[in-house]
C-alpha cells in the first residue's frame, strides 16, 4: 500500500514545511527555556528571569507570518518572540548570562534583548511603555508609504495601563498598521486577569473600533491564520488588528515565584492543551511524523540549546569601560 | 521586641496603621497576596477590603490616592517597583505636590507613596533605578530614604500621619540586610531630621538608603588605618536637615558626599551647593561626590552593576584621598 496518495499536502492549511518548522521552533524554545531555568538555578544567570513555556504557539504562530521588512516589539517576557523571529540562540544565552556576545553585550539580560536588524526593536519591561512605540512604527509606515506592519506582543496585564487605551485609540485613528497580540496567559502575576478588568479584553478592543479576534493560543495553527489574516488587514491598508491569545504560562511569573495563587491541579489542566502535543499528534495523524521523526526533532534541538550554553560559557566577560559607549550618538565606539 | 528587618518593621507599621486608623488603605499592585517583596503579606486577611490590588496602572494608583486623600482618607500606594513610578510622576508633581498651595492651605493631601528602588540585584534598566533626585526638585512633597529598621519604623509612621504626600523611599537591598530591636532602637526620628551616626574628627560622609550602610563599613575599615569618619545618615531629602548638615561639614572641614543615582543633577549637588555657601570658611578640601557614573542605566551583567554602583571599597579610596588633602 503506497502512503503517498494518503499523505495529505497540508494540515489545517500549514504546509508540511511549515509544521516542520513550527514543531521545531516550539520545541526548541521550550527546551531553551527550560535551559534557561536550570541555568539560572546555577547561577549563570542573575536577576529576574521569567520564562515562556506553555505560551510557544503564540510566538511560533504569530512571528512566522511576517515578512523580514515588518517589525516585532514585545513585553520582558520575550526569549520566545526573539527565537521565532530567528534571533540567534547563541546570542540569546549569552545575553541572559550578561556576556559579551549577547545581542546587549550584557547590558540589558533577559528582559531587553533585541535585534535591530532583524526587525526584533525589542523587549520592555516596564509594562505597556511599548506599546505607543508600535502605533509610532505604524506611523511611520503610513508617512513614508511603506507597507511595514508592526506586531506588537503584550500580556493580559497591559489592559489596566493607560497607555494601552491611548494606543489602541491612535492606532484605530490613524489607520496604523499594528497587530496589537495579546498573550492572555490568566494571570498578571498573582492576579487573576478578571480581577483587573471591568470587562473583556477584545470588547475593549473592539470599543475602539478595531478588528479583533480571540484565538486558542495553544493551537499553533489557530494563532497562525489568525495572524495571517491580521497582516493581509494592516497591510491592505485597512488599520490596525486585535488578537487576544488564549494561552497559559506553566512555570511561575519569574523564577521567585512561589506560585500561591493558583493549584497544580490547574496547571496540571492546562498541560493537557499542550501547542507541542498537539501539533506532534496532528503531523502524526496526518503521516508527517513518527516517534522517530518527533525524536530527530528533539535531538536536535538538545543540540542546538546545549551549543547555545556552551558559547555563552565560553563568551567574554563584558569590559566595564564600554559602559560608556554609546550613550549619545557622539560617544559611538566599538 | 524581638530584632526585626526592614521588611518586617514596615510590615508590622502598616499593620498597626490599618488597625489604629480607619482612614488608612493600601492599594498597589499584588499587595493583597503579600506584593513582590512581601511587604504586605497577611494584611489583606488581618483588614478585610482596605488591602486593594489594583491593575498595572500606576498613574491611576497614585492619582485615585490623591482623590481619596480629599476626602480625608489615608491612602498608602505601593508602586512596585520605584522604576514604575514615572507613569505616576505627573500624578505626584502635577497635582499632589500643589494642593495644598492652590486652596490656600485650606485642604491637605495626606497620603503615602512607598516603593523600593535602587540596584544590586541584577534587576538591570527597569528594576534598579534611584528616583529621588525628581521628587527633591519638586516641592510639595516630602521625600524620605532610611536605612535601618527603626528608622523605617518611625518614618513610615510619621509619614503615614503626616497631612503632606510623601514618598517614601525603600531600597529593595536594606530590606534583609539588618535587624534591629525597634522598640529599644535610638531615638525616634521625625521627618526632616538628620542623625549623625559615627563621629569622626578626619571627614565627614553623607549618605542615604543602602549607600548609608557602605559608608558605615568603611568607616569601620578606615578607623583601621587611623582615619576617623562622621558619617551623616540624611533620612529625609525632602525636607532637608540643612542645620545638621551644616554642623556636619563644619566638624571635619571634609565633606563626602555618597549616593547611588548618578552624578549629575544627583542629590549630592544639593548637599554640596549648601556646604560651598554656608561653610565655605570651614572647609579644607574640595568637596567630593562619589556616585553612580553618567549612564542611562544601570546595567544588568554583574560586575558592571557592581562598577556601576558605588561602595564601601570606592567610598574607602574616595575617603583615604580627602583624608590625605
Ligand atoms: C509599568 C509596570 N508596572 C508593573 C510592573 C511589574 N510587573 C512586571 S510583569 C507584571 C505582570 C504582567 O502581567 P502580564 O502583562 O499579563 O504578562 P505575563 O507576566 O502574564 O506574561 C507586573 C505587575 C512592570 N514591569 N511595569
Ligand atoms: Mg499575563
Amino acid at each position: 500500500m503506497s502512503t503517498e496518495t494518503q499523505t495529505p499536502t497540508t494540515l489545517r492549511g500549514l504546509t508540511r514545511e511549515q509544521a516542520d518548522h513550527f514543531l521545531h521552533q516550539m520545541v526548541l524554545i521550550r527546551r531553551f527555556e527550560e535551559k534557561s531555568g536550570e541555568m539560572y538555578t546555577k547561577g549563570k544567570i542573575r536577576g529576574f528571569l521569567h520564562l515562556y513555556t506553555g505560551q510557544e504557539a503564540c510566538a511560533v504562530g504569530a512571528v512566522n507570518v511576517l515578512e523580514e521588512r515588518d517589525k516585532v516589539i514585545t513585553h520582558y517576557r520575550d526569549h520566545g518572540h526573539a527565537l521565532a523571529r530567528g534571533l540567534d540562540p547563541n546570542r540569546i544565552m549569552a545575553e541572559l548570562y550578561g556576556r559579551v556576545d549577547g545581542v546587549s553585550g550584557g547590558r540589558g539580560g533577559s528582559m531587553h534583548l533585541y535585534d535591530v536588524e532583524k526587525g526584533f526593536l525589542g523587549g520592555y519591561a516596564i509594562v505597556t511603555a511599548h506599546l505607543p512605540l508600535a502605533v509610532g512604527l505604524g506611523l511611520a509606515s503610513n508617512l513614508q508609504n511603506e507597507d511595514f506592519v508592526t506586531l506588537c506582543i503584550f500580556g493580559d496585564g497591559s489592559v489596566g495601563e493607560g497607555e494601552f487605551h491611548e494606543a489602541l485609540n491612535l492606532a484605530a485613528l490613524w489607520d496604523t498598521p499594528v497587530i496589537f497580540f495579546c498573550e492572555n496567559n490568566l494571570y498578571g502575576m498573582g492576579v487573576p486577569f478578571q480581577q483587573s478588568l471591568s470587562t473583556e479584553i477584545s470588547t475593549l478592543a473592539e470599543a475602539y473600533g478595531i478588528t479583533t479576534e480571540n484565538v486558542d493560543g495553544m493551537d499553533v495553527v489557530d494563532v497562525y491564520h489568525a495572524a495571517k489574516r491580521a497582516v493581509e488587514h494592516c497591510r491592505a491598508g485597512s488599520g490596525p488588528y486585535f488578537i487576544e491569545a488564549l494561552t497559559y504560562r506553566y512555570r511561575g511569573h519569574s523564577m521567585a515565584d512561589p506560585e500561591l495563587y493558583r493549584l497544580k491541579e490547574e496547571v496540571d489542566e492546562h498541560r493537557k492543551r499542550d501547542a507541542i502535543q498537539r501539533l506532534r499528534s496532528e503531523m502524526v495523524e496526518a503521516g508527517w511524523l513518527d516517534d522517530a521523526g518527533y525524536q530527530a526533532v528533539v535531538d536536535r534541538v538538545e543540540r542546538e540549546v546545549d551549543e547555545a550554553v556552551a558559547f555563552a560559557d565560553a563568551s567574554p566577560e563584558p569590559a566595564l569601560e564600554s559602559l560608556f559607549d554609546n550613550i549619545l550618538a557622539e560617544d559611538a565606539r566599538g | 521586641m524581638a530584632e526585626v528587618n526592614v521588611l518586617e518593621a514596615i510590615r508590622e507599621t502598616l499593620d498597626e496603621a490599618l488597625s489604629e486608623d480607619d482612614r488608612v488603605f493600601i492599594i498597589g499592585e499584588d499587595v493583597e497576596a503579600g506584593g513582590v517583596f512581601r511587604a504586605t503579606d497577611g494584611l489583606a486577611k488581618r483588614h478585610p477590603g482596605r488591602v486593594k490590588d489594583s491593575p498595572l496602572a500606576e498613574s491611576s494608583i497614585i492619582g485615585i490616592s490623591i482623590g481619596a486623600a480629599h476626602y480625608g482618607m489615608r491612602p498608602i500606594a505601593e508602586i512596585q517597583f520605584a522604576d514604575f513610578i514615572h507613569a505616576g510622576f505627573d500624578q505626584l508633581c502635577s497635582e499632589a505636590s500643589r494642593w495644598s498651595y492652590r486652596t490656600k492651605g485650606e485642604q491637605y493631601l495626606p497620603m503615602v507613596v512607598r516603593t523600593p528602588w535602587g540596584g544590586g540585584v541584577h534587576g538591570g534598566q527597569h528594576h534598579s533605578q534611584s528616583i529621588e533626585a525628581y521628587y527633591t526638585h519638586m516641592p510639595g512633597i516630602k521625600v524620605v530614604a532610611p536605612s535601618f529598621p527603626a528608622d523605617y519604623r518611625s518614618l513610615l509612621k510619621a509619614s503615614i500621619a503626616d497631612p503632606n504626600p510623601v514618598l517614601f523611599l525603600e531600597h529593595k537591598r536594606t530590606y534583609r540586610l539588618v535587624k534591629q530591636d525597634v522598640a529599644n532602637a535610638p531615638a525616634e526620628t521625625s521627618i526632616g531630621r538628620a542623625r549623625i551616626t559615627r563621629r569622626g574628627a578626619d571627614l565627614t560622609m553623607f549618605a542615604y538608603g543602602l549607600m548609608l550602610h557602605e559608608c558605615l563599613a568603611a568607616s569601620e575599615e578606615l578607623a583601621g588605618e587611623g582615619i576617623e569618619c562622621t558619617v551623616v545618615d540624611l533620612l529625609s531629602l525632602q525636607p532637608l536637615d540643612v542645620e545638621t548638615v551644616l554642623e556636619a561639614a563644619r566638624m571635619t572641614g571634609k565633606v563626602l558626599v555618597v549616593h547611588e543615582d548618578t552624578l549629575t543633577g544627583g542629590f549630592g549637588g544639593e548637599i554640596a551647593a549648601l556646604i560651598a555657601e554656608h561653610a565655605f570658611e570651614y572647609l579644607d578640601a574640595p568637596i567630593r561626590r562619589l556616585a553612580a557614573p553618567d549612564i542611562p542605566a544601570m546595567p544588568y551583567h554583574h560586575a558592571m552593576e557592581a562598577f556601576f554602583m558605588p561602595d564601601k571599597q570606592k567610598i574607602a579610596a574616595a575617603a583615604r584621598d580627602l583624608a590625605a588633602y
